[in-house]
């Protein structure tokens, strides 16, 4: 408690270190915040192409993918930039007192005003282009929000402060960010997954319910259920209902709380030692 | 701000650990083959208590490696000490090192919001000291270019203007005063005076014993990370002047009332000049030549030696040889002989001093003004040299 009080009387340096970050990214570059945009845009056609050439086509495809895809990138650009955080502002930490939680919280800071950019941009061109959503469901949307955020923070926390003593850790970091993204339905149908892996057990666990341990593919299907609702949703998404993704999200919540706390106090531990370890 | 708040820092049996590993592994690999038992640990700080009342000012003082530096950073709160404690009352800024954030690719201006925040500054109240912060540093014209077409005079303005204008109750200051033309090192000093004069509360670390004595109302010197000595800075910097004689580089120069004055020191072997390195067990001489300014009653002549690490390793004096001087006036040459050279490799450095019998007085002190050097023979890994005489005889 006297942690966070402490980080609220210095959230100046938050706002000010996200400012400086977004400056120093789109300064000197030609196209500026429009290289923030042209990331998921690539992806998009890529994707397209691939999922053209390799499986059952999803009717709405900008949709399906932007809505996990968004997300997806606020998660690995917080664990990308964040494993970097304090090791990049090593001339500050050891020459100022400051929570030196405040360096991966910016990062996830950075992360988060890219996302809003993208969000906002990209639904507005797909209202635009007549695809209406349903207001039954997006509820979802900022509950599969909070727990993307939720998740985002303790794992960049643990990264940030590991990463200053192992430095391997980064490039860990970026293998694991790809097997990560690819076991999470973000570019193949979610429904998909549910029919094939369903009745494949290992050892009398099903598959499935494997793939469902990892926080992220409920998060992803919180976005996609809030957003996608072409006619071939129910083979595209699985078939869980609004309320239960909400409460499989109550409890990713949840657990991505208590995960805070932990990886906050590795971090805190570990933080003691950071002016002399870099 | 008043004294009956109590003090504005508690130190209290404050260590710190350092691991020092032999080969920094700071990669996973690394770090799981060599595992943790390849660490030694250094104790930069070992057990120390002091109290800083409110409104004091006080220095910090020691060698190179006593720990002043760290004890500083713990004070701040940057390094988290392995035991005891730290308390502080107050906002602290640190002048660790000026301009510490700057971004480079950031205006001045920008800078100076963003390093304003790191020491604990609103938004608001940036605003209000902005302008101060612009004409303290004198960068008027300047404020919208990115700094890193800035002269390094011109960071050291503006960090050093955001740092006293951020309205701390204790600033801590290491060593920062030494920076920047001298125009401005007198508005700094000036600055650290207003702030004494406000009742704020200065730690200073420092290598200049007179600002100690100008400045300061107490003083603490650290060696080896325990408190050596703590009080009047006049006591103070004298214990650690007594010190000399056996540490330190950064006082490479001389000093002294010159009573009797040091007129040079030689290195001899067979009695001409050191021209090349010495081989281990050459026989060394060190030939001393003083003069006497006015008649002097016994002064003691000592001499010490420092490695290259500036570690003290030898060190003599004529009391111990069982010389007494007496009464010296006009010139004297003396020769310490030191037999035949122990050391196996590397540099040395040599100290001569004169002081007086009750060593209150230094007369004359040249600190490290000579060396000599031992060459390492090819092959041998001794860590010192022993003569060996070998008799054979019959049985």
């Amino acid at each position: 408690m006297r942690r966070i009080r402490e980080l609220w009387l210095y959230r100046e340096i938050i706002l000010n270190l996200v400012r400086k970050e977004l400056k120093v990214k789109y300064t000197a570059s030609v196209l500026g915040a429009v290289w923030s945009l042209l990331n998921p845009v690539v992806f998009l056609a890529v994707f397209t192409f691939v999922a053209k050439v390799l499986t059952a086509p999803i009717e709405v495809y900008p949709v399906f993918l932007l809505a996990g895809l968004l997300g997806w990138n606020l998660f690995s650009v917080s664990l990308t930039a964040g494993s970097q955080s304090v090791l990049g502002n090593a001339n500050i930490v050891k020459k100022v007192y400051f929570p030196r939680e405040i360096l991966p919280l910016a990062t996830v800071g950075v992360a988060l005003v890219d996302f809003f950019l993208q969000s906002v941009v990209f639904l507005a061109v797909i209202v635009v282009s007549g695809y209406l959503f349903v207001a039954e469901v997006v509820w979802l949307y900022p509950l599969a929000f909070v727990a993307l955020l939720i998740l985002s923070v303790a794992v960049t926390l643990w990264v940030s402060a590991v990463n200053v003593r192992y430095r391997d850790l980064q490039h860990l970091v970026a293998l694991g960010l790809l097997v990560w993204f690819w076991m999470t339905p973000i570019v193949y149908a979610g429904g998909q997954v549910e029919q094939r892996l369903r009745d494949l057990t290992v050892a009398g666990v099903s598959l499935w319910h494997v793939y469902l341990l990892n926080p992220l593919v409920w998060v992803v299907f919180g976005f996609q259920k809030a957003l996608y609702h072409s006619s071939d949703a129910q083979q595209v998404l699985p078939s869980f209902s609004a309320g239960e993704l909400a409460l499989a999200l109550g409890v990713v919540i949840v657990a991505g709380v208590v995960l805070i706390l932990l990886t906050w106090r590795v971090f805190f531990t570990m933080s003691g030692d950071f002016a002399e370890e870099l | 701000m008043s004294a009956t708040q109590g003090p504005a820092i508690e130190v209290v049996d404050v260590s710190k650990r350092f691991r020092l590993y032999r080969e920094k592994p700071t990669s996973l690999k690394q770090r799981l083959l060599s595992g943790r038992t390849r660490s030694d640990d250094l104790w930069a700080l070992r057990e120390v208590s002091f109290d800083v009342p409110s409104g004091e000012s006080l220095a910090l003082i020691g060698h190179n490696g006593s720990g002043k530096s760290t004890l500083l950073k713990v004070i701040a709160g940057i390094l988290r000490p392995s035991g005891g404690l730290v308390r502080q009352r107050g906002r602290i800024a640190a002048l660790l090192e000026l301009g510490a954030g700057f971004h480079h690719d950031l205006t001045g201006k920008e800078n100076v919001y963003l390093n304003a925040s790191f020491l604990g500054l609103s938004r608001r109240d940036t605003d209000r000291v902005y302008d101060d912060i612009v004409r303290f540093a004198e960068l008027e014209d300047f404020m919208d270019m990115a700094v890193k077409f800035y002269s390094s005079g011109m960071l050291v303005r503006l960090g050093f203007s955001v740092a006293v204008h951020v309205d701390p109750e204790i600033l801590l200051i290491d060593e920062v005063l030494a920076v920047g033309d001298e125009a401005f090192q007198a508005r700094c000093l000036d600055r650290v005076r207003t702030f004494q004069k406000e009742g704020r509360t200065i730690v200073l670390v420092t290598h200049a014993l007179d600002q100690v004595r100008q400045l300061c109302d107490r003083a603490v010197m650290l060696d080896h990370g325990v408190v050596h000595a703590i009080g009047d800075p006049d006591d103070v910097v004298r214990a650690m002047r007594l010190t000399i004689l056996a540490h330190d580089l950064e006082f490479a120069h001389e000093e002294g009332s010159k009573e009797v004055e040091i007129l040079g020191g030689v290195l001899l072997r067979d009695d001409t000049p050191l021209d090349g390195p010495l081989h281990p067990g050459e026989i060394l001489t060190l030939q001393v030549d003083l003069k006497a300014n006015e008649p002097v009653e016994d002064p003691i002549v000592s001499f010490a030696l420092h490695d290259a690490a500036n570690n003290f390793v030898f060190g003599g004096d004529t009391v111990g040889a069982g010389v007494a001087l007496g009464r010296v006036d006009g010139k004297r040459r003396l020769r310490f002989d030191l037999g035949p050279v122990p050391f196996t490799g590397g540099k040395y450095w040599v100290t001569i001093g004169v002081h007086a019998r009750d060593n209150q007085r230094v007369y004359h002190l040249q600190d490290q003004r000579y060396s000599f050097e031992v060459q390492r023979e090819e092959g041998r890994r001794d860590q010192m040299y022993m003569g060996v005489d070998v008799e054979v005889e019959e049985l």
